[in-house]
């Protein structure tokens, strides 16, 4: 079937199999590789994008579904040379080690942050609470998370 | 002024939060155009005889370009008494192992092709439990007159405890845990019209990884290239080769086609090596005072089916590390390694140490109990003191450096130890249903254990930028920041020019890699090796172009400029020496050998609360100081730590791989396997403290492992001192609520 989907600002039109998932669509078809697969079971957040505005396990949604939608990458995120205050903040405050987790660490921060632009510690890691990471303990995600907020990160 | 020990942002981030790391799977190479997708079959069952195997449906399914089975692979079959086959031929002997490879045009016809190989299972009895397995009545292995596939250390020797005052023994549990690195296992490759095979894998060791496939496949090491592209963690289960990607060479050849492969997690789960998984017996020995006279270390280990590391080599680290930061005068250790029908265990970060250290840590807490002693009190009597180092362990170890008493008072002070254990006390006597916890670890650990060397090489570029090649090839621990680091503080080239490459055996023929926290101190001192070459080099060139004697001649590192000694003007700079030296005559290629284990150390306080009435702990403190010497960058060096404290603090209360009696994995998917999560994790306390070692050229040891290692015991020792005044006395690893809530209702029954 021909799914039109606008991706990060840019519309495109592609034909795909019916089961094909969102995330293999964007992997596969479009060649955006930075979302990524960590599980078979919407365990792991890995494939986190935004949905119209809204997280989404992309592994959990036929490209079908999106059809008409506007989907945001972390590959989106940033504006030129400009980087998205979350992507800035994970950088400063060292919020990845092998990158696995991070895009879609990245979108679900953008989008908590959307609903929440002032989170505590304890809301962040709440919020966080279905995108795993195996590297940085998550300590310092939620750093980096509080600080995009424009919040005092204490040392 | 020196950038050494400053919090540099790693040149690595800004590719993998804008565009994302090039993992195997997001690999476009042109190499790889046209190649098919690659899914192993495996084994439903634990133990069986395969007694034929059907791909005939498979083979017509759609978009099918092979089946493979073992009878269709040339290739000699590994050899020694419990050799692993590349694919199951006649016997299966854990749920995973691989038994068939189907390879189709797409991605998605994988999985309706794997289904409709028909495989006949003959079940055998599934051996789990490690006393059946010990006992020997189901032999894994015909041939074979036990399933001991190795022992290490001596037979217990019971009479080590006589004359002491007080004895405790118990045994105990270090579960069996998934590595779960977030990316799974993946590799692609390609056969080149040249006769070459070239292969991306997800590896921690490309040279490693290459010599092993290339054996595999009957090939001189030369007529492969291995490239680690990106890796999205390790943490131990990806070193080396795993027999998959022999397979996937192989049938590349067979096909005539590039192929790719990428499991799954549920794959992952059960067919990537686990780690841990040792029943221990602890026995510890000593008078009323608080003195240890003697530690007792029984160890089975669970190998899995076939022997890999976890069989060979990491009860060795068990035993050589089992008194910890004690000085104990007599210890017996040992271990056997048993094959049982799960998968087969290997190393997973700390590989060994973490259950040397959750042995002789619980061990003290039960001695405390025992005597009636606060455990802090306990350890500082028996710590191992500053003015003993180099110190000879009875297992054989010899610890370079240490300050172990000063890294417990630090924490004790950090965390407030009196008035947290005020506070436990009153909210006993006050009946919270909620009770708190106080719980320690001292610990000390081997780094760079192999003792193996790693390659360094690097040129200064005509334009005064460097290029450097380390052997150690990461898997998120961000060398090219901190190697760079290295080099740009020794020659006083800005970062932002040196530029480190890793991860392709063309580029780097001769390499160890990371493991063992190895990196920094092998690969790091490698560097700087490589650095002086240049340094010494360069001097001679900067004195015969300033005519000056050699002697004479200095490198300002704060303008990376050559002058002759406090005579900055008439500089010579790193470029226009470069250049005017020519090609490549500013270089060094060294192999670093003169490598040493070194022996990080540290101190754990974790503070819980246990709900008594449903058993569910809490984690609220982590408390933690892990020296490793001098730090490069403190950003790395903490992200190290953190990330260990998670890994520790996981075991303790969280994951575990289990097993059914029939040998089937009951927590083989993510949605059952209790990977921990940012809810279940306090922000952590890190503590400064660095003692350097003489053994290396920047005095540093490895950070990798070493917060795994203190905080799993920490953790499990907070757990049961939360319910000391119950009676409990152990509470087995994971401590999850129904566990927790046993121990406590037995307890209550015994009173
Ligand atoms: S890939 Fe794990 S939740 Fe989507
Ligand atoms: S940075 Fe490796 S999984 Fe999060």
């Amino acid at each position: 079937m021909r799914v039109t989907i606008e991706v990060n600002g840019r519309r495109t039109e592609e034909e795909v199999e019916d089961r094909t998932l969102l995330v293999h669509h964007l992997r596969d078809t479009l060649g955006l590789t930075a979302t990524n697969i960590g599980c078979d079971t919407t365990s792991c957040g890995a494939c986190t994008v935004l949905v119209d505005g809204e997280s989404v396990k992309s592994c959990t949604v036929l490209a079908a579904q999106a059809d008409g939608a506007a989907v945001t990458t972390v590959e989106g995120l940033a504006e030129g040379e400009t980087l998205h205050p979350v992507q800035q903040a994970f950088q400063d405050h060292h919020g990845l080690q092998c990158g696995f987790c991070t895009p879609g660490m990245i979108m679900a921060a953008v989008s908590l942050l959307e609903a929440n632009p002032r989170p505590t510690r304890e809301d962040v890691r709440t919020g966080l609470e279905g995108n795993l990471c195996r590297c940085t303990g998550y300590h310092n995600i939620v750093d980096a998370v509080v600080a995009a907020s424009g919040q005092e990160v204490p040392r | 002024m020196s950038m050494m020990g400053t919090r540099v942002v790693r040149t690595e981030d800004h590719k993998l939060i804008t565009v994302g790391g090039s993992y195997v799977d997001d690999l476009r190479e042109p190499d790889l155009d046209g190649a098919v997708h690659a899914m192993f079959v495996r084994s439903p069952v634990a133990h069986a005889r395969v007694t034929a195997i059907d791909s005939r449906e498979a083979a017509r399914a759609p978009g099918v370009v092979a089946v493979l089975t073992a009878a269709d692979l040339d290739l000699d079959p590994p050899g020694g008494d419990h050799a692993e086959p590349w694919l199951a031929g006649d016997a299966v002997r854990y749920v995973g192992q691989p038994v068939a490879l189907v390879l189709t045009e797409r991605r998605y016809q994988l999985a309706d092709a794997a289904e409709l190989v028909d495989v006949d299972y003959d079940p055998l009895p599934a051996v789990i439990d490690l006393d059946d397995a010990l006992a020997g009545t189901t032999l894994l292995f015909p041939g074979t007159d036990s399933n001991v596939a190795k022992t290490h250390g001596k037979p217990f020797d019971e009479s080590a405890f006589d004359g002491c005052e007080v004895v405790v023994t118990r045994r105990i549990v270090n579960q069996r845990v998934a590595p779960a690195p977030l990316e799974v296992r993946g590799a692609a490759c390609a056969w080149g019209a040249d006769g070459r095979l070239t292969m991306w894998l997800s590896t921690q060791n490309p040279q490693l990884a290459r010599d092993a496939i290339a054996g595999g496949l009957g090939l001189d090491p030369t007529a492969m290239r291995l490239i680690a592209p990106d890796v999205g963690g390790g943490f131990g289960a990806k070193i080396g080769a795993d027999p998959d990607p022999v397979v996937l060479g192989w049938a590349a050849r067979h096909v005539g086609r590039p192929v790719r492969w990428s499991e799954t997690r549920s794959e992952n789960l059960t067919a990537m090596t686990h780690g841990r998984g040792q029943q221990q017996t602890i026995t510890i020995g000593g008078s009323r005072d608080g003195t240890v006279r003697a530690f007792g270390l029984d160890v089975v280990q669970d190998g899995g089916a076939y022997p890999r590391l976890g069989t060979t080599l990491l009860p060795g680290m068990t035993t050589l590390m089992a008194t910890g930061t004690y000085r104990i005068p007599r210890v017996e250790a040992y271990s056997r390694s048993v094959l049982t029908t799960t998968t087969p265990t290997a190393a997973y970060r700390g590989a060994g140490r973490p259950e040397a250290t959750a042995a002789i840590e619980r061990a003290m807490d039960l001695f405390a109990t025992e005597i009636g002693m606060d455990p802090a009190e306990v350890r500082r009597r028996n710590l191992i003191g500053p003015d003993e180092f180099p110190y000879q362990t009875p297992t054989g170890a010899t610890y370079d450096t240490g300050e172990y008493a000063a890294a417990l008072d630090r924490v004790l002070a950090a965390a407030d130890y009196d008035g947290l254990r005020a506070e436990q006390t009153r909210r006993r006597a006050a009946g919270d249903p909620v009770v708190l916890g106080l719980g320690l670890a001292s610990y000390v650990e081997i780094t760079a254990g192999d003792a193996g060397g790693e390659s360094g090489r690097m040129t200064v570029e005509p334009d005064g930028s460097v290029t450097a090649w380390t052997g150690s090839s990461p898997h998120g621990q961000g060398h090219a920041t901190s190697f760079a680091m290295v080099l740009a503080d020794q020659l006083g080239i800005p970062m932002e020019r040196i530029t480190v490459r890793h991860g392709d055996t063309d580029e780097v023929a001769k390499a160890v890699g990371t493991f063992g926290s190895r990196s920094l101190q092998l690969g790091g001192s490698a560097m700087r090796q490589a650095g002086d070459e240049v340094i010494e080099k360069a001097r001679q060139l900067a004195a015969e172009a300033v005519e000056a004697s050699v002697d004479d001649i200095e490198l300002n590192t704060d303008d990376g400029a050559w002058q002759v000694r406090g005579a900055p003007s008439g500089a010579i700079s790193w470029a226009q020496l470069a250049a005017r030296a020519g090609d490549g005559a500013l270089s060094a290629d060294v192999w670093y050998s003169d490598a040493k284990p070194t022996f990080p150390f540290g101190a754990h306080l974790a503070v819980v609360e246990v709900d008594t009435g449903t058993g569910k702990v809490v984690l609220r403190r982590l408390i933690a100081v892990d020296d490793a010497g001098p730090v490069v960058n403190p950003l790395a060096f903490e992200g190290q730590r953190h990330g260990g404290l998670a890994q520790g603090a996981a075991q303790a209360l969280l994951e575990e791989m289990t097993y059914d009696a029939d040998g089937n994995p009951t927590t083989g998917t993510l949605a059952d396997y209790e990977f921990i999560s940012a809810t279940e994790l306090p922000d952590f306390e890190l503590l400064d403290m660095a003692t350097p070692t003489t053994l290396n050229p920047l005095g540093v040891k490895g950070i990798g492992e070493a917060a795994t290692i203190g905080s799993t015991p920490a953790v499990q020792n907070a757990v049961v001192d939360a319910l000391s005044h119950l009676g409990v006395r152990h509470v087995d690893m994971p401590a999850g609520p129904q566990r927790v809530w046993q121990a406590i209702s037995d307890a209550n029954r015994r009173v």
